[in-house]
């Protein structure tokens, strides 16, 4: 595997190759030394044209513990403020022998650009592009539920028959988008729970359960994993941008709060990909709970990551 | 090509039977062994060396375990990129312990300099020693096996073929070579 740029591009088993290989990762972590010769001589760039605490420091992480080197990239400071394109920028690292390019944009598909547009030979990761995928986000919340939801020995395992229900910013939602791919692929049935205006056209093309009602979706189709996503303001004109009519409205009627986290099934857990609105879309008692496993999915992620930048960057070109 | 049977599957169980009489030697007894195979074949190859000695020494309490050494390989680089194995220790780990790596055949010496580099980050032994069923020479790096099955004097251009009923469905050592 050259590049990692869609969670739709994997295959069940490749998916499941994956998640085996970042539970070896994972158990690497635990020792008193982390870091494996894995990837020296190798020199990776975190290229963040967009904001990011946890995916940047997760691969940045992942990357050092394969004793890669690592050079991060923000857009504030360098050329780009002064107006260059991606495409000089990616040249520039393709001159300096750069090999591999972990990005994240706001436009959808300028990962898969800078894979296949000649400018560079680096193997290329999504780290998120526009409202599109992110992919590693969904394959950690694959490994954070597979742990907890499939019992005994984990590897080699998917996620058949469990059921998985997003809920809150669907159209805004990369990780949403990625989920839905992966989880699908992973034998798991997928709930979408948004108010209209947040869902995007088409949605009832895509291969998973719609819901306007949270309470009902609950009802009907009984979650093992409920994963809440974040309300992208940012991606929002004002405080609700017209998609909703008050952050109180929407917290009412999507937020996980200590009412409907009573109703979930004792073996449900609550994923969150962060960063958190708390009171919006999740109350304290839930993002702090015992469900919660919001903590363990950035844990998962290094793992995740490292498996990835493995899978990518090693073995011969061709 | 040419195919020479070298081993047969007896011969290999002497073997394996005469080097768990040297470890016990060398060792003074089965105190503090851990036994390590190292993916694929060096796994049920230790299996079997482990049984060989707790047949020996019945009151050992077995300490088997295997070592992929995938992550620290210096040819990741050259090759298609390899699955990851299993790291698995005994309950105890490595801490203080002699571990005898087990390996079906000693080559270049890269896997056992993988080997060893992968146990430093996994605790610090009392002492490492190598088994292996094979010793073919053509050595890259400064290394040699403690306990060795057999000596195979061979050509660089020949292939030696280990066979494990574990894994193979039967038990013998061959080499394969460009026709004389």
């Amino acid at each position: 595997m050259k590049h990692l740029l869609s969670a739709a591009d994997l295959s069940r088993e490749e998916a499941v190759g994956i998640l085996d290989d970042a539970e070896r990762w994972a158990a690497t972590q635990g020792r008193e030394i982390k870091k494996m010769p894995t990837l020296r001589g190798k020199t990776v760039v975190n290229l963040f044209f967009e904001d990011s605490t946890r995916t940047r420091i997760s691969f940045e992480t992942a990357a050092k513990r394969l004793s890669a080197d690592v050079i991060n990239f923000s857009p504030k400071g360098s050329s780009v403020s002064k107006g260059e394109s991606l495409k000089d920028t990616v040249l520039t690292l393709g001159a300096m022998r750069i090999d591999g390019i972990v990005v994240r944009h706001s436009a959808c598909g300028a990962p898969y650009q800078i894979a296949h547009s000649g400018w560079t030979d680096a193997s290329v990761v999504n780290a998120g592009d526009g409202t599109h995928q992110h992919p590693t986000q969904a394959l950690l919340d694959a490994m954070t539920m597979r742990r907890h939801l499939v019992e005994g020995d984990v590897r080699g395992q998917d996620l058949r028959g469990r059921r998985v229900t997003i809920v809150g910013d669907v159209l805004h939602s990369r990780v949403a988008r990625s989920g839905v791919n992966l989880f699908r692929t992973l034998g798991a049935e997928v709930s979408l729970v948004a108010p209209a205006t947040l869902l995007p056209v088409g949605v009832d093309g895509w291969d998973c359960d719609v819901f306007l009602n949270l309470d009902e979706a609950l009802d009907v189709a009984p979650p093992d994993a409920l994963m809440m996503l974040r309300v992208q303001r940012e991606r929002m004109s004002s405080a609700g941008g017209g998609f909703f009519p008050s952050p109180e409205e929407y917290a009412r009627e999507y937020g996980l709060d200590t009412r409907r986290l009573a109703r979930l099934a004792s073996h449900t857990i609550v994923l969150h990909p962060g960063p958190m609105n708390r009171g919006l879309e999740i109350a304290s008692p839930a993002a702090d709970g015992p469900r919660s496993v919001v903590t363990e999915q950035v844990a998962n992620g290094v793992a995740v990551r490292m498996a990835v930048l493995y899978l990518t960057m090693t073995g011969s070109k061709e | 090509m040419a195919v020479r049977e070298v081993l047969t599957g007896p011969d290999i169980s002497r073997a394996l039977q005469r080097m768990a009489h040297q470890i016990l030697e060398r060792n003074r007894g089965p105190d503090g062994l851990v036994i390590l195979g190292i993916p694929t074949r060096g796994v049920p190859l230790a299996g079997r060396l482990a049984n060989a000695i707790a047949g020996i020494e019945p009151d050992w309490q077995v300490a088997l375990g295997q070592l992929d050494v995938t992550m620290h390989r210096d040819d990741l680089a050259r090759l298609p990129t390899r699955p990851l194995g299993e790291i698995a220790l005994p309950a105890d780990g490595v801490e203080d312990a002699t571990v005898v790596l087990v390996d079906d055949v000693l080559y270049s010496g890269r896997t056992i300099r993988a080997a060893l580099d992968t146990l430093t980050g996994l605790g610090r032994p009392r002492a490492v020693r190598l088994a292996v069923l094979v010793d073919r020479g053509h050595r890259q790096l400064p290394i040699r096996a403690d306990y060795v099955g057999k000596n195979l004097p061979t050509a660089a251009a020949e292939r030696v073929r280990v066979f494990l009923t574990e894994v193979d469905g039967r038990d013998g050592v061959a080499i394969e070579g460009p026709e004389q």
